[in-house]
């Protein structure tokens, strides 16, 4: 194994909502506003070797993306460091910056809002090969027409708009985009989400082969367990903010440690044709503008106690290999 | 039973400056009111742009060219554009597979969803409030009084997609044309929504066409079942029965394609072949090149018919009864399916 390409160093982001003069205006005038702080991401270790894929797993809003963004640079952290082969990404000044920005690509969850509405797909795909020099200057039109059909686009295409596009012919140019800067490590966040299984298997295989390949290194976000299995050679879940469990996706999702990663894995889907009653979530759902003291998952978490709500359980290393922040795991 | 919504032979075609994009080309299906239509079909078939064309979004170069769409009696198509617009929105509402076509970027989600509320109904600007914040809370977001006053981009994907969801819920429509919805949902939260949206079309009868490629899904949640292939229905009945035994070629590829078991660092199962070109499709059966039943006769193009009772299918040689037995469990069976290499 070789050393981490990615690590990610007590990393923490807080969004400060504060109020802007209409709304002083209004809270004067007795409504009901008030400043609040999203703790996005709280205090989150992860180093991730070459070579690897890190699946990054947990429920809607629990901070996966801005973990992503901070890793592709594009959020600075309002704690912690990011390393990128051991060097600070936040102390790298000029050409050095440049050329770590490159190495790390994103796919965004969102591709609607990355694609400039206004240049055509060539030019979008385009664009950063031939200002970074990746293909000569009368190579640019069959370098696009190649990164296309990689992710199983018609090459005729190359001239549309990003709005003439299917929903999911639109993640795809965003991979083939982030592809084409022939990038060390990939962010991908969601990129198989709006996919289906035939095109999502092609994507996927395509991530494998360029694994193989150029040696390529992923996090790989994703709410959709089976996927992050499949892909994942190790798997980080977060809860709130903060990373609960981590270790060898196969031991994972064999024998989950977490009372909530437990909960998630009884939660896969099955594949009946027959109509199921879905059920209303009990309870409240935490907030990170509000977290729950203690064990953020202590209101929902079956085996609770009277520490869990008292104290942060650390992420402690509970077996080889993997971590684990829960309580149970000292009382014996 | 009357149907709520039932179209036929719709066409949708893009003429662009290289070729005519043939992109709805001939989807029928009809829906009841309460009933729940899930619309499948790989990426890019045209669910999207079946689901425009119901509420007169397609803009030019695109145009419906053909068939007919009618909804509670009234001709969508001949209606002419006013009473398509006072219908959109009042009756029948849309959640975008893209949330930022619903939400505004520089509003705040309370002014949003108190001014849908105040489109339809007559309430005071508290009632309206506290209607917003209900829906939010049906959606599973937490701190919805903090949520309210933010922008959209303060919230994550998955929250938009939700927020999207609240608003197009606060409409109280007839019909709801949910463009995948939740895809980028964790099993949880889906499984919230899908709850909030069977007791909405339970309740007060709102049908709903549910767009998604997501089978594992649909199938739990959808009454009929429509599978488009490059712009066309190929198959369309009751969603177990569909899902049991698939009549046509492709929804048996489709169903044998879920990823399931243990598949760790495997090549997963694709349907050979690539999609094919809207704009240069393969004469006869557009699924021909990718099928492993083709002959001579689907040199011809077949037609939307119902070979079972209540069972459409556009296909010369479905799967007989017989042959068609559940296969999802009887994985080994490999028709139609190959891996590719990319
Ligand atoms: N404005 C447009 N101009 C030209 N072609 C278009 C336009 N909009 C859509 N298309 C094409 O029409 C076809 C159908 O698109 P549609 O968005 O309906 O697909 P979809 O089934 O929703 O796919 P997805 O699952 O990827 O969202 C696609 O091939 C797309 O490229
Ligand atoms: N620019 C921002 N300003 C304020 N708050 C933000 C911003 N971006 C994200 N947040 C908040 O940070 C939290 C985490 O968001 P994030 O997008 O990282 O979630 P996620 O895990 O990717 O969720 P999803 O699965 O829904 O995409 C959310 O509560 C969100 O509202
Ligand atoms: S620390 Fe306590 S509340 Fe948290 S997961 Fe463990 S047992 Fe549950
Ligand atoms: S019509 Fe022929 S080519 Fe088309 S799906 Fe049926 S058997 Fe296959
Ligand atoms: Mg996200
Ligand atoms: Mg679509």
């Amino acid at each position: 194994m070789t050393g981490p390409i990615i690590d990610i160093d007590g990393v923490s982001k807080r969004f400060v909502k504060s109020l802007d003069m209409a709304e002083r205006a209004a809270r004067l005038l007795g409504a009901n506003v008030r400043e609040f702080v999203v703790n996005a991401v709280d205090d989150v270790h992860l180093s991730i070797r070459q070579g690897e894929v890190m699946g990054l797993v947990g429920e809607s809003g629990c901070g996966k993306s801005t973990l992503g963004r901070i890793v592709a640079g594009l959020y600075a952290p309002s704690a912690g460091t990011v390393r990128f082969r051991g060097r600070d990404v936040a102390a790298l000044e000029g050409e050095d910056a440049r050329e770590a920005a490159l190495k790390v690509q994103m796919v965004f969850q969102d591709p609607m809002a990355s694609l400039n509405p206004r240049l055509r797909i060539d030019e979008i795909i385009g664009e950063a090969p031939r200002v970074h020099g990746l293909a000569a200057r009368g190579e640019i039109g069959a370098y696009v027409e190649a990164a296309l059909q990689r992710v199983g686009l018609d090459p005729a295409m190359r001239k549309r708009y990003p709005h003439q596009f299917s929903g999911g012919q639109r993640a795809r140019i965003g991979i083939a985009r982030a592809l084409a800067v022939k990038p060390e490590f990939m962010v991908c966040d969601e990129s198989v989400a709006a996919l289906d299984v035939s095109i999502q298997a092609q994507i996927l295989n395509l991530f494998m082969d360029l694994r193989e390949e150029l040696n390529l290194t992923y996090l790989f976000i994703s709410h959709d367990l089976g996927v992050v299995e499949h892909i994942s050679d190790r798997v980080a879940v977060m809860y709130l903010g903060r990373v609960v469990e981590q270790g060898v996706s196969e031991d994972v999702f064999a024998s989950p440690n977490h009372p909530y990663t437990q909960a998630l894995l009884a939660e896969i889907p099955t594949f009946e044709a027959k109509k199921k009653s879905y059920s209303v979530i009990k309870g409240e759902i935490p907030s990170p503008i509000d977290p729950p003291s203690g064990c953020h998952f202590h209101p929902r978490c079956p085996h609770a106690f009277a520490l869990c709500r008292a104290e942060r359980p650390p992420l402690k290393e509970i077996a080889p290999q993997r971590y684990s922040a829960c309580h149970l795991n000292d009382a014996t | 039973m009357t149907a709520l919504l039932s179209i036929k032979d719709l066409r949708t075609y893009f003429f662009t400056d290289d070729g005519v994009v043939k992109a709805v080309d001939g989807v029928s299906f009809s829906l009841a009111r309460g009933q729940i239509l899930g619309l499948v079909g790989e990426s890019g078939s045209g669910k999207s742009v079946t689901g425009f064309s119901l509420l007169g979004l397609v803009d030019p170069p695109g145009r419906v060219v053909g068939g007919s769409i009618r909804f509670d009696g009234k001709d969508l198509l001949t209606g002419g554009e006013p009473a398509l617009r006072a219908l959109r929105g009042k009756r029948i509402a849309m959640i975008f597979q893209d949330p930022m076509m619903t939400l505004n970027p520089v509003l705040r989600i309370d002014t949003q969803m108190i001014e849908t509320v105040l489109a339809h109904d007559n309430v005071s600007r508290t009632e309206a409030l506290k209607r917003a914040r209900d829906a939010l809370v049906m959606v599973g977001i937490s701190s919805p009084d903090e949520r309210l006053q933010s922008y959209p981009h303060q919230f994550s994907g998955g929250m938009r997609q939700r927020v999207a969801i609240a608003i197009a819920m606060l409409h109280k429509p007839d019909l709801i044309i949910a463009d995948e919805p939740t895809t980028a949902l964790d099993v949880t939260i889906q499984a919230q929504i899908l709850a909030e949206v069977q007791k909405l079309c339970a309740e007060t009868g709102t049908a709903l066409i549910w767009i998604t490629h997501d089978l594992a899904i649909v199938s739990g949640l959808a009454d009929r079942l429509a599978v488009m292939y490059a712009g066309r229905v190929v198959e369309e009945g009751e969603t177990a029965r569909v899902i049991e035994r698939p009549l046509h070629p492709y929804t048996k590829g489709l169903i044998a394609s879920v990823p399931q078991g243990k598949t760790r660092g495997a090549r997963l199962q694709q349907i050979s072949g690539m999609p094919p070109s809207l704009r240069n499709l393969p004469k006869g059966c557009a699924f021909r090149p990718r099928c492993s039943r083709a002959d001579e006769a689907c040199l011809e193009e077949p037609a939307l018919e119902e070979k079972l009772p209540d069972r459409k299918t556009r296909c010369f040689h479905p799967w007989s009864l017989d042959d068609a037995r559940d296969t999802r469990r009887q994985a080994p069976s490999k028709d139609g399916m190959a891996e590719t290499t990319t």
